[in-house]
């Protein structure tokens, strides 16, 4: 069972998001894993409004697209363009270089601590 | 995130003789044709670029293996599939098909004469039973016993530039002038890692390349020998999601996507294997089992042709999305055909697909476009194959 950084909050769709303002949002090494090569991310615009659970973009590997949901509502500021560009990223550094947007928060999804998100995912 | 496909183990699927090696590889698995089988080892890209670059080891025990043996094994083949059987040599090979009284593809297969009297038909893995049963009944007018082998038989195949020299390492140095001067699509009985295989110069990757038939118990070393022999030369284990992105940039088609029950060969554009003039010793023409059905579909054109796609943007087109017509603001027009197989294209760097269109549409150039989840996203047709060896 892979190590889950304490310090996040989880999504039962897999993704991630920190507690700093704007919060950080990514995806997990779990969706990475069962995704293969990330080749291609769709990401939600900058200075858009976003829901906590609504679909916010997709994530596109060899074999198969994803649809990425968001954990938290609030307005994007800002996007990885080092991610989009290389969305190999996602796959080597999913928890660090390889996150996706910022989000001004307004309201949290239901979320999931480390522990309970390992459990989910084991 | 939810995936579209779920990638999940089935245990009801068959396992191959080397599920314990993958197991050990950490492999991750997937459900195909009624087996359980490697979807990749470590990452998709990585097992695509090792077998363009030097090579990659398939497991492909799924695949069928149905022998042909008897004094009329030439003259049943002739009437049970579209190929001609009789004019294969000794120790050759030909890609064919057994199609339906309809013309229509129940399979595509590759035929191998072996002996005189003795060929081997593989099939694909999901429709073995069904080729064995119909080359049973085809074949029951004729002195000739068929005989499905697949459970006794495992397939490795080792592809890449370095094929060569990694099968040559393990074969018996009496053996080695014979796999080292092998021509694409031929075949002999040769000792690999120790096993008595039969080593044929075929594959599905679009490079150069052996698969090596062996007994089922005897896979497990010669796989174990092959990764050995295989690690100085950068062989890495592949699993069938490079096998897809490589068979696809070669333009070769898979069964279940370019071809089915509701295609011909001459909509595939695979018109060439059907061997309509095909006669027998004494010059009579052979009556094969969709003869009069595909010589009518030869002299007309077809509803739709196959043809490959380029992406000019950089989301890939997938199996079952609609190619539309392409209006000059890029929006999307009519519907003009569906895509089969599409991928993006890891040698390539853009996403390529291959699509049944209307011939309207069909010659190369002509600016198309897929509707990728709702958005008209740009394709050009373009020839196949996308990518040939250097």
């Amino acid at each position: 069972m892979p190590d889950f950084p304490a310090t996040l909050r989880y999504s039962v769709e897999h993704e991630w998001v920190d507690d700093a303002t704007p919060a950080t949002v990514g995806v997990t090494s779990v969706a990475a894993d069962a995704l293969g090569d990330v080749v291609y991310l769709e990401l939600p615009e900058v200075g858009s409004t976003i829901e906590a659970g609504a679909v916010v973009g997709e994530i596109e590997s060899t074999k198969s697209v994803s649809e990425l949901y968001s954990p938290v509502s609030g307005t994007v500021v800002e996007v990885n363009q080092a991610a989009v560009d290389d969305p190999a990223l996602v796959n080597s550094d999913p928890f660090g270089a390889g996150w996706l947007f910022k989000v001004e928060v307004t309201a949290t999804g239901d979320l999931l601590t480390a522990e309970e998100y390992a459990a989910h995912a084991g | 995130m939810t995936e579209d496909q779920q990638l999940t183990e089935d245990q009801q699927e068959k396992k191959t003789p080397l599920h314990d090696e993958h197991v050990a590889l950490g492999a991750t698995l997937t459900g195909f044709g009624g087996w359980l089988m490697p979807l990749r080892y470590t990452s998709d890209l990585a097992e695509h670029r090792a077998v363009r670059q030097a090579a990659g080891l398939f497991d492909l025990s799924h695949m069928g293996e149905i022998h042909l043996v008897g004094p009329q094994a030439a003259t049943a083949l002739d009437h049970a599939i579209v190929g001609n059987a009789t004019a294969i040599g000794v120790g050759r090979a030909r890609y064919s098909m057994l199609c339906a009284e309809d013309g229509s593809v129940l399979d595509d297969l590759i035929v191998y004469r072996l002996a005189d009297e003795h060929f081997l038909v593989v099939a694909n893995a999901g429709n073995t039973p069904l080729v064995a049963r119909e080359l049973t009944e085809r074949a029951a007018p004729f002195d000739v016993v068929v005989d499905d082998r697949s459970d006794a038989t495992a397939l490795v195949a080792v592809q890449g530039p370095r094929a060569e020299e990694i099968v040559a390492s393990l074969t018996d140095p009496a053996d080695v002038e014979a796999v080292r001067g092998m021509r694409y699509y031929a075949s002999a009985a040769a000792t690999v890692a120790g096993v008595e295989a039969l080593v044929a110069r075929t594959g599905y990757t679009g490079e150069d390349g052996f698969e090596l038939f062996v007994p089922a118990e005897r896979a497990p070393e010669l796989w174990k020998a092959a990764l050995a022999a295989g690690e100085g030369h950068g062989l890495v284990p592949a699993g069938l999601s490079a096998r897809d992105s490589l068979r696809l940039e070669a333009g070769m088609p898979l069964y279940g996507h370019e071809l089915d029950t509701t295609t011909t060969p001459y909509e595939a554009g695979l018109g060439r294997v059907v061997k309509l003039d095909k006669v027998s010793d004494d010059g009579t023409p052979i009556e094969f089992v969709g003869r009069a059905a595909l010589k009518a579909r030869s002299e007309s054109q077809p509803a739709r042709v196959l043809v490959g796609l380029k992406g000019e943007g950089r989301r890939p087109a997938r199996a079952g999305y609609d190619v539309v017509f392409r209006r000059p603001d890029g929006s999307a027009g009519v519907e003009v055909g569906t895509v089969t197989s599409g991928v993006p294209s890891p040698t390539l760097g853009y996403p390529i697909a291959m699509a049944y269109v209307t011939p309207e549409v069909s010659a190369e150039g002509t600016q198309l476009a897929v509707d990728v989840r709702g958005r008209a996203e740009p394709f050009v047709v373009v020839p196949l194959p996308f990518y040939t060896r250097p």
